[in-house]
Protein backbone atom coordinates (compact mmCIF):
# COMPACT_ATOMS: atom_id res chain seq x y z
CA UNK A 1 0.00 0.00 0.00
CA UNK A 2 1.34 3.16 -1.05
CA UNK A 3 0.98 6.60 1.16
CA UNK A 4 -0.67 8.66 -1.59
CA UNK A 5 -2.16 7.04 -4.32
CA UNK A 6 -4.22 8.14 -7.25
CA UNK A 7 -6.43 5.45 -9.84
CA UNK A 8 -7.78 6.23 -12.93
CA UNK A 9 -8.50 9.38 -12.96
CA UNK A 10 -10.37 11.70 -15.44
CA UNK A 11 -11.99 14.71 -15.66
CA UNK A 12 -12.98 16.60 -18.78
CA UNK A 13 -14.39 20.23 -19.06
CA UNK A 14 -17.27 20.90 -21.48
CA UNK A 15 -15.95 18.66 -24.57
CA UNK A 16 -12.56 18.81 -23.30
CA UNK A 17 -10.80 15.76 -21.83
CA UNK A 18 -8.45 16.61 -19.42
CA UNK A 19 -7.10 14.04 -17.74
CA UNK A 20 -7.87 10.23 -19.17
CA UNK A 21 -7.48 7.49 -16.54
CA UNK A 22 -4.46 8.88 -15.35
CA UNK A 23 -2.88 7.71 -11.64
CA UNK A 24 0.34 7.58 -10.08
CA UNK A 25 1.72 6.44 -6.12
CA UNK A 26 4.00 7.62 -3.98
CA UNK A 27 5.80 6.54 -0.55
CA UNK A 28 7.32 8.20 2.34
CA UNK A 29 10.64 10.05 1.49
CA UNK A 30 10.15 10.16 -2.31
CA UNK A 31 10.25 12.69 -4.65
CA UNK A 32 8.02 12.18 -7.81
CA UNK A 33 8.09 15.01 -10.50
CA UNK A 34 5.01 15.39 -12.92
CA UNK A 35 6.01 17.44 -16.04
CA UNK A 36 4.57 17.45 -19.93
CA UNK A 37 4.11 19.51 -22.16
CA UNK A 38 1.53 23.23 -21.29
CA UNK A 39 -1.44 21.63 -21.40
CA UNK A 40 -0.93 18.33 -20.50
CA UNK A 41 -3.21 17.83 -17.02
CA UNK A 42 -0.52 18.32 -15.04
CA UNK A 43 -2.37 21.05 -12.25
CA UNK A 44 -5.68 19.80 -12.68
CA UNK A 45 -4.19 16.44 -11.92
CA UNK A 46 -2.68 18.49 -8.33
CA UNK A 47 -6.37 20.34 -8.29
CA UNK A 48 -8.24 17.24 -8.39
CA UNK A 49 -5.77 15.06 -5.73
CA UNK A 50 -6.07 18.13 -3.49
CA UNK A 51 -10.29 18.13 -3.43
CA UNK A 52 -9.82 21.66 -5.67
CA UNK A 53 -11.53 19.89 -8.26
CA UNK A 54 -14.35 16.94 -8.57
CA UNK A 55 -13.24 14.22 -10.65
CA UNK A 56 -15.78 12.52 -12.98
CA UNK A 57 -14.20 9.07 -12.49
CA UNK A 58 -11.19 7.42 -10.27
CA UNK A 59 -10.39 7.28 -6.97
CA UNK A 60 -7.68 8.86 -4.71
CA UNK A 61 -6.44 7.30 -1.91
CA UNK A 62 -4.42 8.25 1.60
CA UNK A 63 -2.69 5.80 3.72
CA UNK A 64 -4.83 3.31 2.19
CA UNK A 65 -8.07 5.12 3.16
CA UNK A 66 -10.61 6.71 0.34
CA UNK A 67 -10.86 10.23 0.21
CA UNK A 68 -11.87 11.05 -3.28
CA UNK A 69 -13.73 14.22 -3.72
CA UNK A 70 -13.17 15.30 0.27
CA UNK A 71 -12.75 19.25 0.72
CA UNK A 72 -9.53 20.43 1.03
CA UNK A 73 -9.49 21.46 4.73
CA UNK A 74 -10.64 18.07 5.41
CA UNK A 75 -7.52 16.51 3.01
CA UNK A 76 -5.15 18.75 4.65
CA UNK A 77 -6.57 17.04 8.15
CA UNK A 78 -5.46 13.71 6.84
CA UNK A 79 -1.88 15.59 6.21
CA UNK A 80 -1.65 16.47 2.39
CA UNK A 81 -0.80 20.18 1.86
CA UNK A 82 0.21 22.14 -1.31
CA UNK A 83 1.49 25.12 -3.30
CA UNK A 84 0.52 26.84 -5.71
CA UNK A 85 1.96 27.58 -9.11
CA UNK A 86 0.71 31.16 -9.19
CA UNK A 87 1.06 32.44 -5.72
CA UNK A 88 -2.07 32.45 -2.65
CA UNK A 89 -0.65 34.64 -0.17
CA UNK A 90 -1.78 35.98 3.03
CA UNK A 91 -0.76 39.66 1.37
CA UNK A 92 -2.01 41.56 4.24
CA UNK A 93 -0.39 39.18 7.18
CA UNK A 94 3.33 39.36 8.02
CA UNK A 95 5.21 36.12 6.92
CA UNK A 96 5.25 34.65 10.41
CA UNK A 97 1.58 35.06 10.65
CA UNK A 98 1.35 33.67 7.19
CA UNK A 99 3.40 30.55 8.34
CA UNK A 100 1.07 30.85 11.96
CA UNK A 101 -2.40 30.27 9.85
CA UNK A 102 -0.54 26.85 8.82
CA UNK A 103 -0.75 25.61 12.36
CA UNK A 104 -4.37 25.70 12.20
CA UNK A 105 -5.10 21.97 12.21
CA UNK A 106 -2.61 22.05 15.28
CA UNK A 107 -3.94 24.58 17.29
CA UNK A 108 -7.26 23.46 19.76
CA UNK A 109 -9.74 26.61 18.30
CA UNK A 110 -11.94 26.02 21.28
CA UNK A 111 -13.79 29.43 20.35
CA UNK A 112 -14.81 30.69 24.11
CA UNK A 113 -11.31 29.72 25.12
CA UNK A 114 -10.03 32.46 22.27
CA UNK A 115 -12.54 35.07 22.82
CA UNK A 116 -12.03 35.50 26.60
CA UNK A 117 -7.84 35.58 25.85
CA UNK A 118 -7.58 32.38 28.73
CA UNK A 119 -3.91 31.38 29.47
CA UNK A 120 -4.30 28.28 27.38
CA UNK A 121 -4.68 30.32 24.04
CA UNK A 122 -1.59 32.40 25.12
CA UNK A 123 0.56 29.50 25.10
CA UNK A 124 -1.05 28.26 22.03
CA UNK A 125 -0.38 31.50 20.49
CA UNK A 126 3.31 31.24 21.61
CA UNK A 127 3.75 28.00 20.51
CA UNK A 128 2.53 28.63 16.90
CA UNK A 129 4.90 31.21 17.09
CA UNK A 130 8.22 29.46 17.90
CA UNK A 131 6.81 26.65 15.06
CA UNK A 132 6.34 29.33 12.84
CA UNK A 133 9.57 30.68 13.27
CA UNK A 134 11.42 27.67 12.96
CA UNK A 135 10.55 26.86 9.41
CA UNK A 136 11.18 30.36 8.49
CA UNK A 137 14.51 29.75 9.17
CA UNK A 138 14.31 25.94 7.63
CA UNK A 139 13.29 27.58 4.14
CA UNK A 140 16.00 30.59 4.93
CA UNK A 141 13.08 33.21 5.69
CA UNK A 142 14.01 33.99 9.25
CA UNK A 143 15.20 37.38 9.40
CA UNK A 144 12.39 37.86 7.50
CA UNK A 145 10.06 36.79 9.88
CA UNK A 146 8.41 40.32 10.88
CA UNK A 147 7.94 41.91 7.44
CA UNK A 148 4.65 41.83 5.66
CA UNK A 149 4.20 39.20 3.39
CA UNK A 150 3.06 42.41 0.51
CA UNK A 151 6.78 43.64 0.77
CA UNK A 152 8.69 40.16 -0.25
CA UNK A 153 10.25 39.60 -3.56
CA UNK A 154 8.89 36.43 -5.54
CA UNK A 155 11.19 33.90 -4.71
CA UNK A 156 11.22 34.49 -1.17
CA UNK A 157 7.13 34.37 -1.24
CA UNK A 158 7.64 30.84 -3.14
CA UNK A 159 9.58 29.50 0.02
CA UNK A 160 6.78 31.22 2.24
CA UNK A 161 4.69 29.34 0.87
CA UNK A 162 6.49 26.07 1.63
CA UNK A 163 7.26 27.07 4.70
CA UNK A 164 3.13 27.49 5.31
CA UNK A 165 2.33 23.59 4.19
CA UNK A 166 4.95 22.25 6.03
CA UNK A 167 3.42 23.79 9.30
CA UNK A 168 0.42 21.49 8.60
CA UNK A 169 2.75 18.72 9.35
CA UNK A 170 1.88 16.84 6.31
CA UNK A 171 3.03 13.31 4.91
CA UNK A 172 2.39 14.55 1.34
CA UNK A 173 3.59 17.81 0.32
CA UNK A 174 2.28 18.86 -3.48
CA UNK A 175 4.76 21.55 -4.88
CA UNK A 176 3.30 23.22 -8.56
CA UNK A 177 5.58 24.93 -9.77
CA UNK A 178 7.95 25.38 -6.98
CA UNK A 179 10.84 27.21 -8.90
CA UNK A 180 9.03 29.04 -11.57
CA UNK A 181 9.84 32.90 -12.23
CA UNK A 182 13.23 32.01 -9.67
CA UNK A 183 16.34 32.76 -11.09
CA UNK A 184 19.53 29.90 -11.17
CA UNK A 185 20.40 30.98 -7.43
CA UNK A 186 16.91 30.68 -5.97
CA UNK A 187 16.34 27.36 -7.89
CA UNK A 188 19.22 26.19 -6.46
CA UNK A 189 17.70 26.68 -2.95
CA UNK A 190 14.27 25.30 -3.68
CA UNK A 191 16.39 22.45 -5.05
CA UNK A 192 18.01 21.71 -1.74
CA UNK A 193 14.85 22.58 0.30
CA UNK A 194 13.16 19.83 -1.60
CA UNK A 195 15.61 17.46 -1.02
CA UNK A 196 15.56 18.26 2.70
CA UNK A 197 11.95 17.73 2.97
CA UNK A 198 12.10 14.47 1.25
CA UNK A 199 14.76 13.58 3.78
CA UNK A 200 12.43 14.56 6.56
CA UNK A 201 9.99 11.33 5.39
CA UNK A 202 6.94 13.39 3.83
CA UNK A 203 6.66 12.39 0.10
CA UNK A 204 7.14 15.43 -2.27
CA UNK A 205 4.85 15.34 -5.59
CA UNK A 206 5.73 18.87 -7.84
CA UNK A 207 4.69 19.96 -10.92
CA UNK A 208 7.87 22.05 -12.54
CA UNK A 209 9.19 23.16 -16.15
CA UNK A 210 12.91 23.00 -15.02
CA UNK A 211 14.41 19.82 -16.47
CA UNK A 212 17.67 20.51 -14.84
CA UNK A 213 15.89 20.79 -11.24
CA UNK A 214 13.51 17.87 -12.06
CA UNK A 215 16.17 15.26 -12.61
CA UNK A 216 18.87 16.51 -10.47
CA UNK A 217 15.89 15.68 -7.60
CA UNK A 218 13.53 12.93 -8.52
CA UNK A 219 13.10 9.68 -7.83
CA UNK A 220 10.87 8.89 -10.16
CA UNK A 221 9.18 11.24 -13.00
CA UNK A 222 5.88 10.60 -14.49
CA UNK A 223 4.96 12.32 -17.76
CA UNK A 224 1.74 13.59 -19.24
CA UNK A 225 0.86 14.34 -22.87
CA UNK A 226 -2.54 15.56 -23.61
CA UNK A 227 -4.27 14.14 -19.87
CA UNK A 228 -2.71 10.99 -20.59
CA UNK A 229 0.32 8.77 -18.67
CA UNK A 230 2.84 9.18 -21.43
CA UNK A 231 5.89 7.22 -19.71
CA UNK A 232 6.56 6.80 -16.31
CA UNK A 233 10.08 5.64 -14.61
CA UNK A 234 13.44 6.69 -13.41
CA UNK A 235 14.64 10.43 -14.78
CA UNK A 236 17.54 8.70 -16.56
CA UNK A 237 14.82 6.32 -17.91
CA UNK A 238 12.15 9.20 -18.70
CA UNK A 239 15.01 11.43 -20.47
CA UNK A 240 16.01 8.85 -22.85
CA UNK A 241 12.82 7.76 -23.62
CA UNK A 242 12.42 9.16 -27.59
CA UNK A 243 8.45 9.44 -27.12
CA UNK A 244 9.33 12.26 -24.19
CA UNK A 245 11.37 13.96 -27.12
CA UNK A 246 9.46 14.06 -29.01
CA UNK A 247 6.90 15.66 -26.97
CA UNK A 248 8.84 17.95 -25.92
CA UNK A 249 10.79 18.88 -29.13
CA UNK A 250 8.69 17.50 -32.16
CA UNK A 251 9.73 15.10 -34.48
CA UNK A 252 12.52 17.05 -35.40
CA UNK A 253 14.31 17.20 -31.73
CA UNK A 254 14.19 13.57 -32.35
CA UNK A 255 15.77 12.86 -35.25
CA UNK A 256 18.07 15.38 -33.75
CA UNK A 257 18.52 13.34 -30.64
CA UNK A 258 19.17 10.42 -33.12
CA UNK A 259 21.47 12.00 -35.55
CA UNK A 260 23.79 13.41 -32.53
CA UNK B 1 5.22 40.76 24.37
CA UNK B 2 3.79 39.33 20.86
CA UNK B 3 2.86 41.75 18.76
CA UNK B 4 -0.76 40.67 19.31
CA UNK B 5 -0.40 41.18 23.27
CA UNK B 6 0.96 45.20 22.66
CA UNK B 7 -1.34 45.98 20.29
CA UNK B 8 -4.08 44.50 22.85
CA UNK B 9 -2.62 46.52 25.78
CA UNK B 10 -2.27 49.70 23.33
CA UNK B 11 -6.28 49.46 22.58
CA UNK B 12 -7.41 48.50 25.67
CA UNK B 13 -5.66 51.09 27.81
CA UNK B 14 -6.46 54.01 24.92
CA UNK B 15 -9.89 52.96 25.41
CA UNK B 16 -9.52 52.94 28.84
CA UNK B 17 -8.01 56.60 29.28
CA UNK B 18 -11.24 58.00 26.57
CA UNK B 19 -13.52 56.35 29.40
CA UNK B 20 -11.96 58.24 32.23
CA UNK B 21 -10.97 61.56 30.51
CA UNK B 22 -14.68 62.05 29.20
CA UNK B 23 -16.57 62.85 32.41
CA UNK B 24 -13.59 65.46 33.51
CA UNK B 25 -13.70 67.47 30.79
CA UNK B 26 -17.36 67.15 29.17
CA UNK B 27 -19.15 66.96 32.84
CA UNK B 28 -22.54 68.14 31.50
CA UNK B 29 -25.92 65.70 31.47
CA UNK B 30 -25.75 66.16 27.79
CA UNK B 31 -22.23 65.56 26.90
CA UNK B 32 -22.35 62.16 29.13
CA UNK B 33 -25.79 61.28 27.50
CA UNK B 34 -23.69 61.42 23.90
CA UNK B 35 -20.91 59.84 25.13
CA UNK B 36 -22.89 57.05 25.92
CA UNK B 37 -24.34 56.89 22.58
CA UNK B 38 -20.77 57.14 21.13
CA UNK B 39 -20.12 53.58 23.70
CA UNK B 40 -23.66 51.98 22.24
CA UNK B 41 -23.18 52.68 18.23
CA UNK B 42 -19.02 51.73 18.98
CA UNK B 43 -20.35 48.51 20.41
CA UNK B 44 -22.40 47.44 17.21
CA UNK B 45 -19.54 48.79 14.62
CA UNK B 46 -17.06 46.72 16.90
CA UNK B 47 -18.78 43.62 15.84
CA UNK B 48 -19.29 44.47 12.18
CA UNK B 49 -15.61 45.63 12.24
CA UNK B 50 -14.35 41.95 12.58
CA UNK B 51 -16.94 40.80 10.07
CA UNK B 52 -16.07 43.24 7.82
CA UNK B 53 -11.90 43.89 8.53
CA UNK B 54 -10.77 40.44 9.36
CA UNK B 55 -13.47 37.96 7.61
CA UNK B 56 -13.99 40.48 4.53
CA UNK B 57 -17.76 39.97 4.54
CA UNK B 58 -20.32 42.98 4.02
CA UNK B 59 -23.55 42.82 5.74
CA UNK B 60 -25.67 45.65 4.71
CA UNK B 61 -28.58 44.97 7.38
CA UNK B 62 -26.78 45.10 10.24
CA UNK B 63 -29.31 47.40 12.25
CA UNK B 64 -31.93 44.46 11.45
CA UNK B 65 -29.76 42.68 14.47
CA UNK B 66 -29.48 45.90 16.64
CA UNK B 67 -33.46 46.66 16.05
CA UNK B 68 -33.96 42.55 17.31
CA UNK B 69 -31.85 43.51 20.46
CA UNK B 70 -33.77 46.67 20.92
CA UNK B 71 -37.15 45.68 20.59
CA UNK B 72 -36.49 42.46 22.61
CA UNK B 73 -35.40 44.44 25.69
CA UNK B 74 -38.77 46.29 24.88
CA UNK B 75 -40.94 43.36 24.46
CA UNK B 76 -39.88 41.09 26.61
CA UNK B 77 -41.06 43.01 29.92
CA UNK B 78 -44.80 44.12 28.04
CA UNK B 79 -45.53 40.98 26.20
CA UNK B 80 -44.33 37.90 28.42
CA UNK B 81 -43.60 39.89 31.84
CA UNK B 82 -39.95 39.45 31.73
CA UNK B 83 -37.25 41.20 32.71
CA UNK B 84 -35.71 43.54 31.17
CA UNK B 85 -32.56 42.75 31.34
CA UNK B 86 -33.63 38.50 30.67
CA UNK B 87 -35.33 40.21 27.78
CA UNK B 88 -32.20 41.67 26.49
CA UNK B 89 -29.99 38.42 26.66
CA UNK B 90 -32.96 36.32 25.24
CA UNK B 91 -32.63 39.26 22.05
CA UNK B 92 -29.16 38.75 21.80
CA UNK B 93 -29.83 34.95 21.59
CA UNK B 94 -32.21 35.36 19.09
CA UNK B 95 -29.86 37.39 17.26
CA UNK B 96 -27.38 34.92 17.02
CA UNK B 97 -29.56 32.10 15.98
CA UNK B 98 -31.37 34.42 13.22
CA UNK B 99 -27.57 35.05 11.99
CA UNK B 100 -26.94 31.51 12.46
CA UNK B 101 -30.19 30.44 10.32
CA UNK B 102 -29.38 32.98 7.54
CA UNK B 103 -25.72 32.63 7.42
CA UNK B 104 -25.58 28.72 7.02
CA UNK B 105 -26.53 28.84 3.29
CA UNK B 106 -25.31 31.70 2.12
CA UNK B 107 -21.95 31.64 3.27
CA UNK B 108 -20.96 28.20 1.69
CA UNK B 109 -20.83 30.29 -1.59
CA UNK B 110 -18.57 32.95 -2.57
CA UNK B 111 -18.87 36.52 -3.25
CA UNK B 112 -21.26 38.90 -2.07
CA UNK B 113 -23.90 36.83 -1.14
CA UNK B 114 -23.90 37.94 2.11
CA UNK B 115 -24.27 41.53 1.50
CA UNK B 116 -27.18 41.09 -0.59
CA UNK B 117 -28.64 38.79 1.56
CA UNK B 118 -28.71 40.71 4.84
CA UNK B 119 -29.60 43.85 3.35
CA UNK B 120 -32.65 42.11 2.65
CA UNK B 121 -32.94 40.39 5.90
CA UNK B 122 -32.66 44.19 7.50
CA UNK B 123 -35.39 45.47 5.03
CA UNK B 124 -37.63 42.60 6.36
CA UNK B 125 -36.56 43.53 10.22
CA UNK B 126 -37.73 47.05 9.72
CA UNK B 127 -41.00 46.42 7.82
CA UNK B 128 -41.86 43.93 11.03
CA UNK B 129 -41.31 46.37 13.26
CA UNK B 130 -43.53 49.09 11.41
CA UNK B 131 -46.39 47.15 10.10
CA UNK B 132 -46.88 44.70 13.11
CA UNK B 133 -48.77 47.87 15.52
CA UNK B 134 -50.33 45.29 17.99
CA UNK B 135 -46.92 43.74 18.94
CA UNK B 136 -44.38 46.88 18.40
CA UNK B 137 -46.49 49.69 18.39
CA UNK B 138 -45.96 50.49 15.06
CA UNK B 139 -43.44 53.35 13.47
CA UNK B 140 -44.54 55.14 16.68
CA UNK B 141 -42.17 53.49 18.71
CA UNK B 142 -42.37 51.91 21.84
CA UNK B 143 -41.57 52.81 25.69
CA UNK B 144 -39.12 50.69 27.58
CA UNK B 145 -39.61 50.17 30.97
CA UNK B 146 -36.58 51.24 33.54
CA UNK B 147 -33.90 49.06 34.43
CA UNK B 148 -34.10 47.77 38.49
CA UNK B 149 -31.16 45.97 39.81
CA UNK B 150 -31.19 44.91 43.29
CA UNK B 151 -33.77 46.99 43.87
CA UNK B 152 -32.63 49.94 42.76
CA UNK B 153 -33.73 52.03 39.85
CA UNK B 154 -30.65 52.55 37.44
CA UNK B 155 -30.98 56.24 36.16
CA UNK B 156 -28.87 59.12 35.48
CA UNK B 157 -26.70 60.02 32.40
CA UNK B 158 -23.54 59.13 34.45
CA UNK B 159 -24.66 55.92 35.82
CA UNK B 160 -25.40 55.06 32.02
CA UNK B 161 -21.96 56.08 31.06
CA UNK B 162 -20.42 53.90 32.82
CA UNK B 163 -22.58 50.88 31.76
CA UNK B 164 -22.12 51.42 27.97
CA UNK B 165 -18.82 52.35 28.54
CA UNK B 166 -17.31 49.26 30.73
CA UNK B 167 -19.96 47.17 27.69
CA UNK B 168 -17.66 48.95 25.32
CA UNK B 169 -14.41 48.12 26.90
CA UNK B 170 -15.55 44.55 27.25
CA UNK B 171 -16.43 44.45 24.02
CA UNK B 172 -13.19 45.53 22.35
CA UNK B 173 -11.39 42.94 24.73
CA UNK B 174 -12.96 40.29 23.55
CA UNK B 175 -12.40 41.57 20.12
CA UNK B 176 -8.78 41.75 20.80
CA UNK B 177 -8.68 38.06 22.27
CA UNK B 178 -10.37 37.17 18.99
CA UNK B 179 -7.90 38.58 16.72
CA UNK B 180 -5.06 37.17 18.44
CA UNK B 181 -6.51 33.60 18.37
CA UNK B 182 -6.33 30.67 16.03
CA UNK B 183 -9.74 31.76 14.78
CA UNK B 184 -8.63 35.21 14.17
CA UNK B 185 -5.90 34.40 11.84
CA UNK B 186 -7.61 31.97 9.73
CA UNK B 187 -10.41 34.78 9.28
CA UNK B 188 -7.47 37.24 8.39
CA UNK B 189 -6.40 34.38 6.25
CA UNK B 190 -9.52 33.41 4.42
CA UNK B 191 -9.87 37.07 3.71
CA UNK B 192 -6.56 37.73 1.46
CA UNK B 193 -6.81 34.32 -0.03
CA UNK B 194 -9.99 31.29 0.57
CA UNK B 195 -8.21 28.89 -1.42
CA UNK B 196 -5.00 29.23 0.38
CA UNK B 197 -6.71 29.18 3.91
CA UNK B 198 -8.51 26.08 2.93
CA UNK B 199 -5.27 23.94 1.71
CA UNK B 200 -4.06 24.92 5.64
CA UNK B 201 -6.96 23.18 6.95
CA UNK B 202 -9.29 26.05 7.70
CA UNK B 203 -13.36 25.18 6.92
CA UNK B 204 -13.66 28.44 5.26
CA UNK B 205 -17.64 28.47 5.46
CA UNK B 206 -17.52 27.51 9.69
CA UNK B 207 -15.52 30.11 9.94
CA UNK B 208 -17.34 32.97 7.91
CA UNK B 209 -20.41 31.56 10.04
CA UNK B 210 -18.81 31.94 13.24
CA UNK B 211 -17.71 35.92 13.12
CA UNK B 212 -21.16 36.66 10.94
CA UNK B 213 -23.28 34.98 14.77
CA UNK B 214 -20.62 37.15 16.67
CA UNK B 215 -21.27 40.34 14.54
CA UNK B 216 -24.43 40.16 15.04
CA UNK B 217 -24.43 39.09 19.17
CA UNK B 218 -22.69 42.63 19.22
CA UNK B 219 -25.30 44.55 16.99
CA UNK B 220 -28.21 42.83 19.24
CA UNK B 221 -26.05 43.55 22.46
CA UNK B 222 -25.69 46.95 21.41
CA UNK B 223 -29.90 47.28 20.52
CA UNK B 224 -30.42 46.15 24.15
CA UNK B 225 -28.19 48.71 25.41
CA UNK B 226 -29.69 51.18 23.21
CA UNK B 227 -33.26 50.72 24.58
CA UNK B 228 -32.34 50.56 27.94
CA UNK B 229 -30.68 54.02 28.07
CA UNK B 230 -32.94 55.76 25.80
CA UNK B 231 -36.08 54.44 27.05
CA UNK B 232 -37.52 54.80 24.23
CA UNK B 233 -37.00 52.68 20.27
CA UNK B 234 -38.68 53.69 17.01
CA UNK B 235 -38.26 51.09 14.09
CA UNK B 236 -35.68 53.52 12.92
CA UNK B 237 -33.08 51.57 15.01
CA UNK B 238 -33.50 48.68 12.30
CA UNK B 239 -33.73 51.19 9.65
CA UNK B 240 -31.53 50.52 6.10
CA UNK B 241 -29.59 54.32 6.75
CA UNK B 242 -28.31 52.74 9.98
CA UNK B 243 -27.28 50.03 8.74
CA UNK B 244 -25.33 51.79 6.30
CA UNK B 245 -23.83 54.38 9.46
CA UNK B 246 -22.58 50.86 10.35
CA UNK B 247 -20.62 50.12 7.88
CA UNK B 248 -19.50 54.32 7.64
CA UNK B 249 -18.10 53.58 11.15
CA UNK B 250 -16.28 50.72 10.41
CA UNK B 251 -15.08 52.08 6.56
CA UNK B 252 -13.54 55.50 7.85
CA UNK B 253 -12.44 54.25 11.58
CA UNK B 254 -10.14 51.29 9.31
CA UNK B 255 -11.24 48.28 8.05
CA UNK B 256 -9.01 45.88 10.25
CA UNK B 257 -8.74 48.54 13.03
CA UNK B 258 -10.98 47.67 16.46
CA UNK B 259 -9.74 51.52 17.39
CA UNK B 260 -10.98 52.19 14.36
CA UNK B 261 -14.68 51.02 14.54
CA UNK B 262 -14.91 53.06 18.19
CA UNK B 263 -13.08 56.30 16.40
CA UNK B 264 -15.46 55.71 13.54
CA UNK B 265 -18.60 55.65 15.50
CA UNK B 266 -17.76 58.76 17.65
CA UNK B 267 -16.79 60.56 14.48
CA UNK B 268 -20.87 59.54 13.08
CA UNK B 269 -22.49 60.29 16.81
CA UNK B 270 -20.85 63.16 17.41
CA UNK B 271 -21.36 64.75 14.15
CA UNK B 272 -25.06 65.39 13.58
CA UNK B 273 -25.00 66.44 17.21
CA UNK B 274 -22.68 69.10 16.32
CA UNK B 275 -24.18 69.84 12.93
CA UNK B 276 -27.69 69.90 14.26
CA UNK B 277 -27.97 73.01 11.82
CA UNK B 278 -27.92 70.89 8.86
CA UNK B 279 -30.19 67.98 9.93
CA UNK B 280 -32.23 68.26 7.06
CA UNK B 281 -28.50 67.30 4.66
CA UNK B 282 -27.75 65.08 7.51
CA UNK B 283 -27.19 62.15 5.17
CA UNK B 284 -25.97 63.67 2.29
CA UNK B 285 -23.08 64.83 4.37
CA UNK B 286 -22.78 61.63 5.47
CA UNK B 287 -22.29 60.27 1.76
CA UNK B 288 -20.04 63.29 1.37
CA UNK B 289 -18.13 62.13 4.55
CA UNK B 290 -17.68 58.56 3.24
CA UNK B 291 -16.39 59.96 -0.81
CA UNK B 292 -14.13 62.52 1.07
CA UNK B 293 -12.75 59.45 3.12
CA UNK B 294 -12.41 57.43 0.27
CA UNK B 295 -10.54 59.76 -1.99
CA UNK B 296 -7.93 61.18 0.56
CA UNK B 297 -7.50 58.24 3.68
CA UNK B 298 -8.58 55.02 1.73
CA UNK B 299 -7.20 53.03 4.47
CA UNK B 300 -9.36 54.78 7.32
CA UNK B 301 -8.23 57.05 10.37
CA UNK B 302 -6.40 54.49 12.51
CA UNK B 303 -4.71 52.47 10.08
CA UNK B 304 -3.83 55.75 7.72
CA UNK B 305 -2.95 58.30 11.27
CA UNK B 306 -0.44 55.04 12.31
CA UNK B 307 1.12 54.22 8.50
CA UNK B 308 1.57 58.16 8.28
CA UNK B 309 3.31 58.73 12.17
CA UNK B 310 5.42 55.26 10.45
CA UNK B 311 6.43 56.95 7.55
CA UNK B 312 7.64 59.96 9.68
CA UNK B 313 9.64 58.36 12.20
CA UNK B 314 11.79 56.41 9.55
CA UNK B 315 11.94 59.70 7.41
Amino acid sequence: MSLLEARGISIAFGGLRALDSVGFAIDRGEVLAIIGPNGAGKTTLFNVVTGLYRAQSGEVRLEGRDVTGLPPHALAARGLARTFQNLQIFFRMSALENVMVGRHLKERRRLFAELLGLPSVLRENRESRAKARELLEFVGLGERAEEPASGLPYGALKRLEIARALACEPKVLMLDEPAAGCNPVETEEIDRLIVAIARRGIAVVLVEHDMKLVMRISDRVLVLEQGRVLVEGTPALVKSDPRVIEAYLGRHGLEAAHAA
Amino acid sequence: MSPGARNKVAVLSFLLLVLLLVPILLPSAFHLRVAALVWISATAALGLALLMGLAGQVSLGHAGFVGIGAYATALGPKHLGLDPLASMALGTLAAGLLALLVGRPILRLKGHYLAVATLGLGILVHLVLVSEVAITGGPDGIQVPRLELFGRRLVGPELWYWITGIVLLLAAWVALNLEDSSTGRALRGLHDSEIAASVVGVDVARHKLVVFVIAAVYAALAGGLFALFNRFVTPDVAGFLRSIELVTMVVIGGMGSIAGAVVGAALLTVLPQALTLFHEYEHALLGLLIIIFMVFLRQGIVPGLAGFLARRRSA
